[in-house]
């Protein structure tokens, strides 16, 4: 019980009653996903394609177009919410949610600092990966529930390529968890920085300098599980209009909308505690209480630069075919991350 | 007794009513897709109650296999074979007798197992159980039973294989 429910070892904090300290929290949760996503659609998805597609974006409303985002959310929440007369009201009015809930837990196991986290617990990322697997559920609901032929064969799809991701993305962890010697992320964010490369420990020991084939395939798997372009067969706008999202209007598809990016930055996050070192920075000592300020700071330039490299992909390579992406999941994915797995652990028990 | 048991006491009273409920109507429901997700919420309360036993590995697993992975699988192919919307009227009615009969005594069968053999012993939970204690267990003392239930699944792996090619 009490690890589930351990109260952070915050100074202020010690003093505040449970249910305070569970706002607090909530609070915290909503803003780390919310920001995050936010973040990510603004430079990304409206600035940079915008700039690799050799156009300005948005640029009316506020200073270089950065009030966009508000009035993007005035705009989804004012329109009607259209519900197609045969769809099963209840199943296609709760799938977003289900969704949403899904990549909301998830940022409950990250780490923002020494003393800044939501829950220490020793499931860490096996807990991340279970809770991440139920969006496959709002996502089948969506397809199933608007009764259009469009959004079913898109939710098919979707979870077809889910479960396939799924593996390696899982697999691709484990390398890590290996080297680690642990699944707690705070645990792995403090070996990384405790670590050393051949006796020298300027700057610790992130895992993408080990794990990098690891860290390859879990970017790979990512990117086809957040559904982005090369692996966009479930959305494909020229065949299912867009997959199991085609019956959804106003703030139910907004929801939908923000589902997909917050878990783009939530992802994001957990691949830069596992290989980049999450919130610690060379040069400051890992215990530092300095950090619990500037390492949500620096956790957040990380999952912006690691989204970087999911949008590069996205507006650069074309759409893979149903056989392909397939393929590459269980011919070469799968295979790959469990020879990683091997070689990790023999070298983990030789060293 | 201490207020967290009190507690315990509450959450454990509502999740069971909640399990009930979701159970029953995902027997008496006639539409297939909507059984599957009334069983979703079984097996979410029964992760929720392994939380307020302690047993985390467990919760954990149980969404990550039960939820993630064979709800999804069963959705999938129903909905890949026969997504009909709205009640679906070739869904048995006429076994119900039989499956009544059969559910009330399995459960009198493990009832009575569970009963006999466990009512005067006591669960005390004082912590919850680590994960490293769990694979521990399971690496060393269970180790013979692990092995064999990871060959008998790769035995059922080929199997399946083996059934559903043409050639």
């Amino acid at each position: 019980m009490t690890a589930v429910l351990e109260i952070a070892p915050f100074a202020i904090l010690a003093d505040l009653a449970y249910w305070q300290v569970t706002s607090i929290r909530a609070i915290a949760g909503l803003a780390a996903v919310l920001l995050v996503a936010g973040t990510l659609v603004y430079v990304h998805l409206f600035k940079l394609v915008s700039f690799m597609q050799s156009r300005l974006g948005p640029m009316e409303a506020g200073p270089y177009g950065s009030l966009q985002l508000l009035a993007e959310t005035g705009k989804f929440l004012q329109k009607e919410d259209i519900i197609p007369r045969r769809a099963d009201r209840f199943v296609f009015c709760t799938a977003p949610f289900v969704v949403l809930v899904s990549t909301f837990l998830l940022v409950v196991v990250l780490p923002a600092g020494p003393d800044a986290w939501f829950i220490s617990n020793d499931l860490g990322i096996y807990l991340a990966m279970a809770v991440s697997s139920v969006s496959v559920i709002g996502i089948l609901m969506a397809g199933w529930g608007s009764a259009s032929k469009y959004s079913l064969i898109g939710g098919l799809r979707a979870t077809g390529q889910l479960i396939a991701y799924e593996l390696p993305l899982l697999l691709a962890v484990v390398g890590v968890v290996i080297q680690a010697e642990t699944m707690n992320l705070q645990s792995i964010v403090l070996t990384q920085a405790e670590g050393e490369i051949f006796g020298w420990s300027g700057i610790g020991n992130p895992f993408i300098l080990t794990q990098f084939l690891g860290f390859a395939i879990f970017m790979i798997a990512l990117q086809a599980e957040l559904t982005q372009t090369p692996f966009d067969m479930p959305v494909a706008e020229s065949e299912l209009v867009t997959g199991y999202m085609t019956e959804y209007s106003g703030l139910r598809f907004l929801l939908f909308f923000i589902g997909e990016f917050a878990t783009a930055g939530v992802f994001s996050a957990i691949a830069a505690v596992l290989f980049l070192g999450g919130w610690y920075i060379p040069g400051l000592d890992a215990g530092s209480e300095l950090f619990n300020v500037i390492g949500p700071l620096v956790l957040v330039g990380k999952v912006v630069l690691l989204s970087l490299l999911i949008f590069w992909f996205r507006f650069t390579f074309p759409r893979f075919r149903e056989d392909q992406l397939q393929k590459l999941a269980w011919k070469y994915l799968i295979p790959l991350s469990l020879a990683n797995i091997f070689v990790t652990a023999v070298l983990k028990v030789l060293w | 007794m201490s207020d967290l048991l009190v507690a315990q006491n509450v959450f454990f009273g509502l999740i069971a009513v909640v399990m009930l409920v979701s159970a029953v109507r995902c027997v008496t429901t006639r539409n297939v897709v909507h059984a599957a997700l009334w069983l979703v919420l079984v097996f979410a309360g029964s992760a929720a109650l392994f939380i307020l036993l302690g047993s985390e590995f467990v919760a954990v697993t149980q969404v990550l296999v039960y939820i993630g992975a064979i709800i999804v699988l069963f959705l999938f192919g129903v909905m890949l074979t026969r997504a009909s919307m709205g009640d679906d009227a070739s869904v048995a009615s006429e076994k119900r007798a039989m499956a009544a009969l059969v559910a009330v005594l399995l459960a009198a069968v493990m009832g009575l197992a569970l009963f006999d053999s466990f009512s005067d012993t006591r669960l005390v939970i004082d912590e919850p159980q680590r994960f490293g204690v769990v694979s521990d267990a399971i690496f060393s003392q269970y180790i013979v039973a692990f092995e064999a239930v990871s060959v008998l699944l790769l035995a059922a792996l080929i199997g399946a294989i083996v059934i559903a090619r043409k050639d």
